[in-house]
């Protein structure tokens, strides 16, 4: 089903600086390599090479964080927002 | 060009002193089109570090939230120096999240705190300058400002 994707300002211009975008899947990992597929310049900014979510990124099934749910594998529902941020940290 | 509303000015230095003897963080809410800075979204520094700062995730997401209802954008970030300038360190560099954003730096080196300006773009570093607007007069009138 689709559902909806706040990106972080980082990664409108690779969707016409949109905000909010629709994906489709069942689960995270289906979500963002629909988003990928439907905007190809997000790759490797949000998933690596080899398909894991990138360190630098964080992403959000409304408020919980998916690396403390089931990572890639954790099921969207109707109506829920993924959100996608950076990582902010520095020294 | 980065201008803060005065406000936002006073908060970005006090979170940054009671931070210490650590960094201290927060994010920057303002007009993504624009240079001005309108909200301070002081975080805690997830790394309790006197060298390093994490804004954690879900506080990022709650700024980010609330800036969207403001009609504005998170447009940068600022962290503490404890002991050195108020320059981006190589780490501040490597970690750079977004070319788009102003990373402001406050040195808690001396003891009148420094607060400086970056752009951060594919590794290279621009100080730009930092404009503090006055606070507002009276019937919010905001003398001698820029209009």
């Amino acid at each position: 089903m689709p559902v909806e994707v706040r990106l972080p300002t980082v990664l409108r211009p690779h969707a016409g600086g949109q905000s909010t975008v629709s994906a489709n899947g069942g689960t995270i990992g289906e979500v963002l390599n629909d988003l990928v597929a439907n905007y190809p310049a997000m790759a490797g900014q949000v998933l690596t090479e080899d398909g894991t979510l990138h360190r630098f990124v964080n992403v959000y099934v409304d408020d919980d964080d998916v690396r403390y749910l089931e990572q890639l594998d954790t099921k969207v529902s109707d109506g829920a927002t993924v959100s996608i941020l950076p990582a902010v940290a520095g020294g | 060009m980065l201008r803060l509303a005065p406000e936002v000015y006073t908060q970005i230095v006090g979170h940054c002193l009671r931070g210490l003897p650590d960094e201290a963080c927060g994010l920057i809410g303002g007009d993504p089109a624009g240079t001005v800075a309108a909200k301070c979204y002081p975080t805690h520094n997830e790394a309790a570090s006197a060298k390093l700062y994490t804004v954690p995730g879900k506080e990022f997401l709650h700024a980010d939230r609330d800036a969207e209802a403001r009609g504005m954008a998170i447009i940068g970030v600022f962290h503490s120096h404890t002991h050195t300038d108020a320059y981006p360190s190589a780490t501040d560099v490597a970690q750079a999240p977004d070319p788009g954003w102003h990373y402001v730096l406050v040195s808690l080196r001396d003891t009148q705190p420094v607060l400086r300006s970056y752009r951060i773009v594919d590794g290279r570093i621009d100080e730009e300058p930092v404009i503090v607007d006055p606070p507002a007069g009276p019937e919010g009138s905001v003398p001698g400002a820029a209009q």
